[in-house]
């Protein structure tokens, strides 16, 4: 069987599904790591922010395997969810469900308004493109780089950007409470033993990166860091 | 005109018989074999093992069956085991007691030559079974576990868990998908057999309804094998499945195929009572519960207290009282005509005063709650289900029920009925169990049958019989298939232009309740002359004003049901005839007339050591007997004692 | 009791079909489901209409054929058992009732309440055996088996192919029944030397019949009449990257 075969295949596109959320997730949680050293005040944030520039084309290099991977993860989505609903042409009047919740069900909804997120941040925070006239691209007087910390508080100076932020942070947790659980299942590691644990972790993980997200445009709005 | 029985039983010991028959039968060349098509009908233990065997030899094989898969067969639905005499737990069994004990079961009302067969390739279904990979329970070493089942003395049944009949069924399915797949077998799901069509003498086709389209088609082949089960549905409650029907026996039967002991049926001692009018089917828990579990009832007559408040000394524990050395194990027949002495006798239990306690009180208390739980927890779950009763707290409720018929059509030894090219496998036919079929033995001749027999046999006689050039084959478009079909139509077209009043429903209940108070558990000449007076009167009631709704080309499961007891309604006098004939009590069949100080039944040996076996002789007329003499140069016919 | 349904009517697979509405009294709580629903159809015979078709067999729940979609649930309310053996006892006086048919690609509705679920067996015949021939067998117990092998392998195998996992998935997806397939043959050593091609073969066939993709929502284990459960996927999804990745055949 050929690899492309495979990925088309129900499973295949769910094992996809699986690695590449494997690797956003870990990028999620060190994205969000990074970021927190924004409690360390400007100087370590800086001083991070400028080590990761500094990385040249290996940054590049990371941004491509991000970017593909991220592409992986929703052409496999999409071919899961094409699957789906071909499966049912013609669907119930009434239907309840027993065990599944929220978060398993909403996953698509969840995964658009994560992408959208996605796209927006970037423009926010990465190229400036959006709302952020005044502090993009301020450098440090003494050479070390873009003053990444003052972006990050004049950033979530205005309300509604915080909100933007906070509501996609709730989105993406809920869309890990259930995605972090159900990789495992799907790539097989679920079994008897460690059923309990693994239904647990996904969204135990998911509630960390919840408060560690929420944790900075909540502080930088109300001031407690300047 | 009387039928020339020749049982085509070998010569040579007991022992020697199979092995030199098989020697002695034709083969048909490798090559050849793709050249002959064979039809099975159903496909059940009996039906998916003929279909599939017969498919990897090399042959051309169509099956056929009424479910929408061929997984879903009645065969699913045995609970207990499997009966082989591999002596693994090394208790003394063998071959030559398994034999004895299948004989001595039946009553010795059976062939002596088909029974040591069926013990002899018993060994190899099971492994047969393992090897297609069928979870049987295993002990820790690894090795298979057995149980003693039904009475037997040894333990010899295998099992799953208490679903040994789906799991077999399960491993012949699989195997008949394989054929499937491969194109030698040609699967027909949604299609009931309706008429057999023969030529020149010989059985060479059948005309087959599509139940989703309507549609009648033709199937012609070199030999048709009927593998359809039993006929219990004739009773209307039974724990048979809803569609369980005798349309395809009745069909050869009526087409000059002998029927044998129709009377014999078997009554299941351990089912849930029927609880209402609106009861479809009844439903047997494994008699494997008797094994912990004791039967009694309130020594008082009509006592209505709760089982739990009538003190020990005021239980009548009958079977123990009766039959001391087997008590609760005795089998099925013995233990069902107790139950009814009992109930009859005003002891009864329940609302409808029609049931008998099976209390496990006395298992729990000795073993625990936890033991009981893990050997019959599905069991007790599902009686739990169904009577909104809790019986790890009270006795379960039980009361016997119409199981299993031992009659069918008549077989030789080659399974062949008196129609050349008709063989007839499972509980379809007559052969193997006598007047009762012990615990676990349904499943082992259903698969022996289609597994280990028919496979040579049917070799045997396309060998002779077959013809191999295509121009010498007869096709659809013969004579016979014009004629039969239009008969099938004609029938169908009588059942849709009546227009009546009354659901089928209606008059299969009635039969059934007619059936068995006269040809149940205890018959009387005088209870079957009042049946086969009553019957036909059904029977014309149904032609005049039966109500089927819808259309004949489309999905009509009124015209199925319609159908089937059209069938059932022919059949029943059959039963009656041989019931009123046979003065005697054997195995199933008790007739109140022939019992001894004692209330046992009693043999007559002088007169009727033997098949009795029906020839159709025209709706409304009585059939006509042959008997087959049985001839026991291995066994000393003895009267069963449980005691 | 009285007790009104909402039942889905279709005369056949091209009808379009919908819900029609019925009351029948005299319901005890005695009656199995399909008891009452016979008695819903001994009235409409009755009354000269089309009684409603609704598949059923053994009414003992182990032989699949029953289906039903009751109030949203597949096989109803009550826990691990078909509806055969669900009793009206789980209803009440007054109530009302939705019955609906399986709804699957791979399960055209064939009339009513009845749909054709030969796309299992399709699968089965996709590989869901061991090739072996009748009386090519060794003795049973040449070949030991653990015992929890074994039971594992009974509980996957408890599978009665009646479809209620796809009905009530939300994907419409057969992940469990195939899985109950594979893993009832992967876990016996008879199993092992087609073990790979089986599962690459049947997850083929799947597919190609349209069942959805499974996105592990778990509503399959929670509705199968036989509990089983999906670990069976998790094991399925392992042997069929070993069958993709690393089988050459």
């Amino acid at each position: 069987m050929s690899l492309g075969t495979t990925m088309k295949s129900s499973i295949g596109a769910k094992a996809l599904m699986a690695i590449t959320g494997i690797i956003l997730v870990l990028f999620v949680i060190g994205h969000m790591v990074g970021n927190l050293q924004v409690f360390l005040g400007p100087d370590a944030l800086n001083q991070y922010a400028h080590t990761l520039q500094s990385l040249g084309p290996i940054l590049w290099i990371i941004r491509l395997v991000l970017l593909t991977t991220l592409v992986a993860h929703i052409w496999s989505a999409a071919v899961v969810v094409r699957m789906s609903v071909a499966a049912r042409p013609v669907d119930y009047q009434k239907r309840k469900d027993l065990t599944t919740g929220f978060a398993a069900r909403t996953m698509l909804v969840s995964g658009i308004v994560v992408a959208l997120f996605i796209v927006y941040h970037v423009l926010h925070f990465t190229t400036g493109t959006i709302d952020m006239a005044e502090s993009y691209g301020q450098m440090l007087p003494d050479g070390g780089g873009h003053d990444v910390y003052k972006m990050v508080i004049e950033g979530f100076q205005h309300p509604l950007t915080t909100i933007v932020y906070c509501l996609a942070t709730v989105v993406l947790c809920l869309h890990l409470s259930h995605g972090i659980s159900s990789l495992m299942q799907t790539l097989g590691f679920r079994n008897d033993s460690n059923a309990a644990r693994i239904d647990k972790v996904g969204p135990v993980l998911a509630i960390i990166i919840l408060i560690g997200n929420l944790s900075m445009p909540i502080a930088a709005l109300t001031g407690l860091i300047k | 005109m009387a039928f020339n029985l020749d049982s085509k039983v070998p010569e040579g010991p007991l022992a020697e018989k199979w092995t030199n028959h098989r020697f002695n039968l034709k083969l048909v060349n490798p090559a050849n074999k793709r050249k002959f098509k064979v039809i099975v009908v159903g496909s059940g233990l009996a039906g998916a093992s003929a279909a599939s065997s017969l498919g990897e030899m090399g042959y051309n094989v169509d099956c056929f069956c009424y479910q929408d898969s061929s997984r879903r067969a009645h065969s699913i639905a045995a609970q207990g085991g499997i009966n082989a005499a591999k002596n693994y737990p090394n208790d003394g069994d063998s071959v030559r007691r398994l034999f004895y004990d299948t004989i001595k079961g039946g009553d010795y009302r059976a062939r002596e030559a088909n029974v040591y067969r069926l013990a002899e390739v018993a060994n190899d279904i099971i492994d047969q079974c393992v090897a297609q990979g069928v979870p049987f329970a295993r002990e820790y070493g690894g090795l298979l576990d057995n149980r003693s089942f039904g009475g037997a003395q040894v333990s010899r049944t295998f099992y799953a868990r208490g679903q040994t009949g789906q799991q077999l069924l399960i491993g012949a399915y699989q195997s008949l998908s394989r054929q499937i797949a491969q194109g030698s077998v040609k699967m027909h799901v949604r299609s009931e057999m309706l008429d057999l069509v023969m030529v020149d003498g010989h059985a060479r086709g059948i005309v087959v309804r599509n139940l989703v389209t309507g549609e009648i088609t033709r199937h012609a082949a070199d030999a048709v094998l009927i593998c359809t089960g039993g006929y219990g549905n004739v009773f209307y409650l039974s724990t048979n499945a809803m569609g369980c029907n005798v349309t395809a026996a009745l069909q050869a039967y009526k087409r000059g195929a002998g029927f044998a002991n129709p009377c014999y049926t078997q009554i299941h001692p351990t089912c849930i009572p029927v609880a209402s009018d609106h009861q479809s089917k009844l439903t047997l828990m494994s008699e494997s519960l008797r094994n912990d579990g004791r039967v009694w009832v309130p020594k008082k007559k009509d006592d209505d207290r709760a089982p739990n408040d009538i003190p020990e000394e005021e239980r009548d524990y009958y079977l123990e009282r009766r039959y001391p050395s087997f008590g609760n194990l005795v089998p099925r027949d013995v233990a069902s005509r107790a139950a009814k002495e009992r109930c009859d006798a005003g002891h009864g239990v329940g609302t409808t005063k029609l049931a008998v306690y099976l209390d496990f009180a006395d298992a729990i208390s000795r073993l625990g709650e936890d033991v009981i739980r893990a050997r019959y927890g599905n069991l007790f779950q599902m009686y739990e289900k169904i009577t909104a009763e809790n019986p790890y707290k009270v006795p379960m409720r039980i009361f016997p029920a119409v199981h299993y018929t031992m009659g069918g059509l008549w077989v030789d030894y080659n399974l062949q009925t008196t129609i050349p090219g008709l063989f007839c496998l499972g509980e379809a036919n007559f052969s193997d169990h006598g007047a009762n079929r012990l615990g676990a033995s349904a499943l082992m001749q259903g698969l022996a049958d289609g597994y280990f027999v028919a496979p040579y046999t049917v070799s045997d006689y396309l060998a002779n019989h077959g013809a191999m050039d295509a121009d010498k084959k007869v096709t659809t478009s013969h004579a016979e298939f014009d004629k039969v079909e239009g008969e099938v139509r004609a029938r169908i077209d009588k059942l849709m232009a009546i227009k009546g009043t009354k659901s089928v429903d209606h008059f299969h209940k009635r039969l059934g309740l007619i059936m068995w108070e006269n040809c149940g558990m205890g018959r009387t000449a005088e209870g079957l002359k009042q049946a086969l007076v009553e019957i036909p009167k059904v029977r014309e009631e149904f032609w005049k004003d039966v109500r089927i709704p819808g259309d004949v080309a489309e999905f009509n499961p009124e015209l199925e049901k319609a159908s089937r007891v059209a069938d059932f309604l022919d059949f029943a006098e059959t039963m009656c005839h041989d019931a009123l004939t046979r003065e005697e009590s054997c195995g199933g069949h008790y007739r109140e007339e022939h019992q001894n100080e004692e209330g046992e039944a009693q043999r007559d040996d002088v007169n009727f050591v033997n098949a009795s076996v029906w020839e159709y002789m025209g709706e409304g007329a009585a059939p006509e007997l042959t008997k087959e003499e049985l001839i026991f140069e291995n066994v000393k016919l003895t009267t069963r004692s449980y005691k | 009791m009285r007790i009104t349904l909402h039942v889905w009517r279709q005369k056949n697979s091209t009808d379009t079909g919908g819900m029609k509405e019925y009351t029948v009294d005299g319901v005890s709580e005695d009656m199995s489901f399909l008891e009452m629903l016979d008695l819903v159809n001994e009235n409409l015979i009755n009354e000269g209409k089309e009684p409603i078709a609704f598949d059923h067999d053994c009414r003992e729940g182990i032989c699949g054929t029953c289906s039903l979609m009751i109030n949203g649930i597949a096989h109803g309310p009550d826990a691990a058992i078909t509806t055969c053996q669900l009793h009206m006892r789980s209803f009440k006086d007054g109530d009302a009732i939705h019955i609906e048919p399986w709804r699957s690609l791979a399960f055209p509705v064939v009339r009513d309440l009845v749909v054709d679920r030969s796309s299992f067996d399709r699968i089965v015949q996709a590989g869901g055996y061991v090739s072996i021939n009748a009386g090519a067998a060794q003795d049973a117990n040449c070949l030991p088996i653990p015992k929890p092998d074994s039971d594992t392998s009974m509980d996957a195998a408890a599978c009665i192919g009646c479809g209620a996992c796809v009905a009530s998935c939300p994907n419409g997806s057969a992940m469990l029944f195939v899985s109950a397939k594979i893993g009832h043959l992967a876990h016996l050593p008879q199993g092992q030397p087609e073990r790979y091609k089986r599962a690459r073969d049947m997850v083929a066939q799947m597919d190609a019949e349209g069942f959805g993709a499974c996105s592990n929502h778990y509503e399959c284990e929670a509705v199968c009449p036989k509990e089983i459960p999906v670990k069976f996927i998790a094991k399925m999804n392992r042997d069929f990257f070993k069958a993709t990745m690393c089988s050459e055949s």
